[in-house]
């Protein structure tokens, strides 16, 4: 049972109220018909599996149905991090420990949204 | 008074409450305080259980969750009947009622010692397997006579007249354990005013310190315990949870504790107020810090006929004589590698009873707690063990030499000393289960001689849980790592005043796992390393002689720390031995996987209240009600009960299935029927480029649908496969509502959200669920525009109102948006109302439709009627392998669509473009009375030599009532090509039934019906 | 009844306009059990607010905000999972997402007001859905209020988690629901019509032991 934290929703919610939906950050190619066979098949059906540090796609499917990515370790099962649609991770493979890139752009929405709102 | 061996005074029972129970169909007596265990000792019971597989009597061997031989089966009648509950753990009440749960016919006398006489060298590790298992036909035979005699206890019977449930917790810090050390941790934490949940698996808290020989503040430790439970009791941020057991440590620090609520009380729960309160409780704690307080377990040692009754670990004694004021025997020998374990003899002299000798493994031991016992006058043999128990129903005394651990030899001669109880100690296992649930692997720690936790972010161990055993120290660490805990929850909390221990100094155990023999181990008597399973330490022995070097494997090989047992207290004596085998050291051979859970949970606690009519949720429409009153059988169509069909009364008799259904089905082909369809997927879809998603999604066009018109679309995904169908209607120029199949409606929605979200943000358009706010209820039938024109202002004329086309207006007096389009073939009205009016609407139509014998049909007429047109099902005729031209519906597929739709570029593979794809047709059967099996394969030549090649298969088939012959819908290799030809479906019975392929169109062909 | 707007959504008043009687979703368990009467040792009560006006808002949170100061006089919750109410308490709107808002006021006020809204929201990229006939509300009061939650959903309850104001949408039995606590006794459960029996036969059987009664 995992606890994750919902971007939208900023807060930890329990597993029970996400969907998993396969690997994270898998472009649909722009135009389709320029793709060989091979390359279609790739598109829909190979995905990795890697031993580590894996992007995955969920929706808070109970809660505030927003699709979103997190970032998780296969091993441990740790989350290291959940991001919105159109962030990058800070944590890959390649930086494990976090890149050094901060979430300017969330804070900055989080800020427009409370401006926005004249309570 | 039968208790033979109860102390006249101490203790922690109350000698006041005198309570009986029955054992193997004897009465005895206990105290209140007692557990199960403590009352049969005192009762001088020496056999609680026969072995798994040998059948050897055992007795009593500890005092808590580690047990292996005193699991009983408790219930006095068939429905309170529990299996597998620990006797040491079982706090007794009046009227218990427990048997043995082996031996057969009873523990006394066991037929099935025979076997274990015999045997010996006849049941090896994986023998079972070896034997048993061939010829594999016998498996079954052989299966049940050794269960008969091998039980591991039964299950009720009757119906569990208790119920049960689940409490959701939350904390910031979760202290498992409520001895010395997880007490010093909570009192921390709960200072800090952060939420702690406090739980211990015993009836009291207090753990060690409830059979202490230590004072805390020159008090009694027991005074100590009440002062920080009074304190912790006043905290708002604190709760306690006592008969409470961690069991099992799942992700991210959520973990299931069950609280036994009234299991102490009596067989059931007790009646409150006007209710039963719930047996047993499954919290479900997410914790933000976990800490483990979890103790350790006591080693005993591994000697020659180490589980005749009357062999104990030493801390049991302590626990039995000191808590429940019962000394479990006259005469002991204590076995020791340790200074602790000193302490059972002295408990046992304190209470006048003859401690015979302590035979320590050490050379020259000096610890406080050994010049204690000289001083008081006990014979202390050094560099010494029990090699063997002697004795048969009990022990009758104990052979003891000099030996040299490190070279696994016996040394001196052995002198055989009378004694009827032997305690043994070979040192402490941290309790490290829970932090094995993690994952993460354990680490040897030399100094302790156990392995401790690793732990993973956020979990913390504390005192004997890491291998810290000493008292004073424990405290300090519990403290400690509480601070640690709540500084990284950014609450910290300051120290608490620990209590003074005066601790005695205690000199170094020596590792000692197995006693060495003057046989060797495969001859000499046999060595238990696990009573619950019956594994010896030859059966180890063995296992690493055949080839087992992980331990992973001789575990399975041999089934130690199996099942319910999960190696308590054989783990460690098990891999010592398997490291003396294969000349390695204990880290190298490295731990098992412990797996929750960490002792065995009731169904009830797990099921908790999802269970009866609250098993699985039940989805009505506004209309159930009706539906009930006028008899419907109902189907389950995913959680939505709908009708299935309505049996009307005929002649006193109930109508069959097929009969009514052959009714519905001509009503509606012949008059008027009338279904309720509320659990179609409904989608408000607005926005300025809702037609363009519309595009993108299905895989026909939306570009000139115009208000009040509506078309039926097929939804793919992007391999190409037909994922749902439905209709969807124009309502504005920026405003749909789409339908979907019942179980497809929660799907299609995160679908459209999935695309709208991930791939095209841009496009403007918001998808709202209104599949509850809409009730639909369809009329259809050449009857149909008849019977609703009298209750509706809507104009009906056919060219006013096409098939196709959807209006508005006032049905029975309530708005209404009307849709004509149909799925039956017929002349079809689908008329949505706000839920709320249903009712209304529903009987206004029976009022008016007497004269018409409006019909009310179920889902099986609805699949009959729609298949006799070849109309799909998704997810029915379809099964994700299916494409639309694999359907025949390539009209309903927009080629030059110019968005590259989902699904397109799939449809141009090359596998999608074979010519032997399996594709729908319709089958007709030759023989007009058969009726087709759904999911029958289909071949083309039955007489091949099996296996035969498999073509297709059955995918819906119904009696036609207005056809009078069977039909089925089916997917054949290139089926579209075959129409004419004869297909052979061999069923399980040996009848080969022919059909000839058709088309999927049964009737009304050129679909003239339902433009009328 | 209905009225095509600039935007070229079709809106639609549900109400008929002669007396035709509404049923709640719970009429059918009404029909079959009836419920428990409060008692003396009722520690949780239960009330059902019926057929009340249920408007799901979609767009951005400023033009929502004017929108709906300038209609109804309060605006959008400033925050993830919180809930506004007019001073009445009668009307509420509460987050459910960063675009989407329910909007509950009483029953037959919704259709007036999505016509308002939308006259106030004019071309903005919004959408605005009556959902009146699929949910129907609940009330849950008493001191053991909470622990008949803890027993029902995994989300955190307590008082440092879940203050007056907030409101979320979470797992409640095997179903979902949304839960909101708009005063400090007071918990509102919003359920969906095909789920409202199952939940509400859950809420009973879970709180029996606290003499649940329900107020009519
Ligand atoms: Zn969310």
């Amino acid at each position: 049972m995992f606890h994750i934290y919902c971007p939208y929703c900023e807060e930890h919610r329990e597993e029970e109220e996400f969907h998993p939906k396969g690997q994270a950050h898998i472009a649909r190619p722009e135009e389709p018909e320029a793709c060989s066979d091979e390359e279609w098949g790739d598109y829909l059906f190979f995905r990795d599996n890697p031993r580590g540090i894996h992007h995955e796609l969920w929706v808070h499917a109970v809660g505030c149905r927003k699709f979103f990515n997190i970032t998780r370790h296969t091993v441990s099962y740790a989350i290291l991090e959940t991001y919105k649609m159109g962030e990058l991770p800070r944590f890959t493979a390649e930086f494990p420990e976090g890149s050094l890139s901060e979430k300017v752009t969330t804070e900055a929405e989080a800020m427009s949204r409370q401006e926005g709102v004249k309570a | 008074m039968n208790q033979i061996n109860r102390l006249r005074e101490g203790g922690r029972i109350d000698r006041a409450r005198t309570l009986s129970f029955t054992f193997n169909g004897k009465r005895y007596q206990g105290h209140a305080g007692d557990t199960l265990a403590s009352a049969l000792l005192a009762n001088g019971v020496n056999i609680v259980n026969r072995s798994f597989k040998y059948s050897r009597p055992r007795g009593i061997v500890a005092a808590g969750a580690e047990e292996p031989n005193a699991l009983i089966q408790l219930g006095g009648t068939e429905s309170a009947q529990v299996p597998n509950v620990r006797a040491t753990q079982q706090a007794l009440f009046d009227g218990l009622t427990a048997q043995s749960t082996n031996g057969w016919p009873n523990v006394q006398r066991d037929l099935m010692s025979l076997v274990g006489k015999l045997g010996g060298r006849f049941m090896p590790p994986g023998f079972y397997y070896k034997t048993f298992m061939a010829p594999a036909s016998m498996w079954m035979t052989y299966e049940k006579v050794i269960r008969k005699g091998a039980g591991l206890g039964r299950s009720p019977m009757e119906r569990d007249p208790d119920s049960y449930d689940h409490l959701n917790q939350h904390c910031d810090l979760l202290v498992i354990g409520a001895g010395p050390v997880g007490l010093a941790a909570a009192l921390t934490a709960a200072r800090s005013g952060t939420r702690v949940i406090l739980c211990d698996e015993q009836e009291e808290m207090g753990g060690s310190l409830l059979d202490s020989r230590e004072l805390l503040d020159n008090q009694p430790a027991v005074q100590w315990v009440e002062r920080v439970l009074d304190e912790l009791a006043q905290c708002d941020n604190v709760t306690l949870l006592p008969r409470t057991t961690a069991n099992g440590y799942h992700d991210h620090h959520f973990v299931t504790l069950h609280e036994r609520r009234t299991e102490h009380l009596g067989e059931t729960a007790p009646q409150g107020a006007g209710y039963r309160p719930t047996r047993s409780r499954m919290h479900r704690v997410r914790a933000g810090q976990v800490l483990l307080a979890t103790g350790a377990h006591e080693r005993p040692l591994v000697y020659g006929s180490n589980d005749v009754p009357g062999n104990l670990v030493a801390g049991a004694v302590s626990t039995y004589v000191r808590r429940y004021g019962v000394v479990p025997g006259n005469k002991l020998i204590l076995s020791t590698t340790n200074d602790y374990a000193y302490r059972a003899a002295l408990d046992w002299l304190d209470v006048g009873r003859e401690v015979v000798a302590i035979v320590d493994a050490r050379q020259a031991p000096d610890g406080e707690l050994v010049a204690q016992a000289r001083a008081r006058g006990i014979r202390i043999i050094e560099g010494a063990a029990v090699l063997e128990a002697k004795g048969g129903n009990r022990v009758s005394g104990a052979r003891i030499a000099a030996i040299d651990a490190e070279a696994f030899k016996v040394t001196g001669q052995a002198e055989t000393l009378a004694c009827d109880t032997i305690a043994s100690s070979g040192g402490y296992s941290p309790v490290i289960h829970l932090a094995s649930h993690t994952g993460a692997r354990p680490s040897w720690n030399e100094e302790s001689l156990g392995f401790v936790p690793s732990l993973v972010r956020g979990v913390h161990a504390a005192g004997s849980a890491r291998g810290v055993h000493d008292l004073a120290e424990g405290l300090a660490d519990g403290a400690a790592m509480a601070e640690q805990a709540l500084e990284a929850l950014d609450r910290p909390a300051g120290p608490i005043a620990l209590p003074q221990v005066d601790s005695l100094r205690e000199g170094a155990a020596c590792a000692f796992y197995q006693v060495p023999h003057e046989k060797p181990t495969l001859r000499g008597p046999k060595q238990f390393v696990d009573q619950q399973n019956d594994v010896t330490a030859a059966a180890i022995e063995l296992a690493t002689r055949e080839g087992f070097e992980s331990i992973e494997h001789v575990k399975r090989y041999t089934a130690m720390g199996f099942g319910t047992d999960q190696g308590k207290l054989g783990n460690i004596n098990g891999m010592a031995i398997a490291a003396r085998c294969l000349g390695k050291t204990i880290p190298e051979v490295g731990t098992t996987v412990f797996r929750p859970n960490y002792t065995p949970v009731t169904f009830g606690a797990i099921v908790g209240r999802h269970c009866r009519d609250l098993f699985d949720p039940e989805r009505y429409t506004a209309l159930h009600q009706w539906h009930v009153e006028h008899g419907a059988e109902f189907e389950d169509v995913g959680q939505w009960k709908r009708p299935w069909y309505f049996p009307k009364t005929v002649n006193g008799k109930s109508e069959t299935l097929d009969e009514a259904v052959a009714r519905e089905c001509l009503a509606v082909r012949q008059g008027v029927g009338v279904l309720d369809a509320s659990t179609l997927g409904k989608i408000d879809i607005q926005g300025p480029d809702a037609r363009e998603f519309l595009g993108r999604v299905y895989t026909n066009k939306w570009a000139k649908l115009a208000p009040g018109r509506v078309r039926y679309g097929l939804m793919c995904k992007d391999d190409g496969m037909l994922m749902d169908d439905g209709t969807t209607s124009c309502l504005g120029e920026n405003h749909f509502l789409m339908t979907t199949t019942t179980g497809g409606a929660a799907g299609v929605m995160e679908w459209l959200e999935l695309w709208h979200q991930t791939e095209w943000p841009e496009l403007q358009v918001y998808f709202t669920s209104v599949t509850d706010h809409w009730a639909t209820i369809t009329v259809t039938g050449p009857e149909a525009r008849k019977l609703l024109s009298e209750i509706t202002d809507i104009d009906l004329d056919k060219e006013q109102f096409k098939f196709m086309d959807w209006r508005e207006g006032q049905v029975a007096d309530v708005p209404a948006r009307v849709f004509r389009i149909s799925f039956t073939g017929e002349l079809a009205y689908e008329i949505n109302v706000q839920a709320n009016y249903a009712l209304h609407v529903w009987t206004t139509l029976f009022e008016h439709g007497d004269k018409y014998d409006l019909t009310p049909y179920g889902t099986e007429t609805m699949h009959v009627l729609r298949a006799e047109k070849g109309l799909i099902i998704a997810g029915q005729d379809t099964d994700g392998s299916v494409t639309p031209e694999d359907l025949g519906m390539q009209w309903a597929v927009g080629y030059d669509k110019p968005f590259p739709w989902i699904g397109k570029r799939a449809l141009s593979r090359s596998d999608t473009r074979r010519k032997d794809r399996k594709q729908l047709v319709g089958l007709k059967p030759k023989d007009s009375a058969v009726v087709l099996e759904e999911g029958a394969q289909i071949v083309f030549d039955p007489d091949h030599a099996i296996p035969m090649p498999m073509v297709g298969h059955v995918t819906s088939s119904y009696y036609s009532a207005i056809l009078g012959h069977g039909i089925a819908l089916a997917v054949v290799k290139g089926g579209h090509h075959r129409i004419g030809e004869t297909v052979y479906l061999p069923m399980v019975d040996g009848q080969v039934h022919q059909a000839e392929i058709v088309s999927n169109v049964f009737y009304d062909p050129k679909g003239e019906r339902q433009h009328v | 009844m209905s009225n095509l707007v600039a935007q070229n959504i079709r809106t639609f008043e549900t109400h008929p306009g002669v007396e035709i009687s509404a049923e709640s979703p719970l009429v059918f368990f009404h029909q079959r059990s009836g419920a428990p009467a409060p008692c003396t040792e009722s520690r949780v009560a239960l009330r059902e607010r019926a057929l009340l006006g249920h408007l799901i808002l979609r767009g951005g949170a400023i033009v929502l905000d004017e929108a709906v100061h300038s209609v109804l006089g309060f605006g959008l919750p400033a925050y993830p999972n919180a809930l506004s109410r007019d001073e009445g308490g009668e009307r509420s709107i509460q987050w459910l997402s960063p675009d989407e808002w329910l909007l509950i006021v009483p029953g037959g006020e919704e259709f007036g007001l999505e016509g308002k809204l939308r006259e106030a929201l004019g071309d903005a990229h919004y959408a605005i859905v009556n959902v009146s006939g699929g949910q129907t509300l609940l009330e849950l009061e008493g001191e053991a209020a909470r622990e008949l939650l803890m027993k029902s959903t995994p989300y955190d309850v307590h008082p440092d988690n879940f203050p007056v104001g907030k409101g979320v949408t979470t797992v409640f039995a095997k179903a979902n629901l949304i839960l909101r606590r708009p005063t400090e006794t007071r918990w509102e459960l919003v359920l969906r019509r095909s789920f409202a029996d199952y939940l509400y036969r859950w809420i009973l059987d879970a709180g029996e032991a606290y003499a649940i009664g329900v107020e009519v």
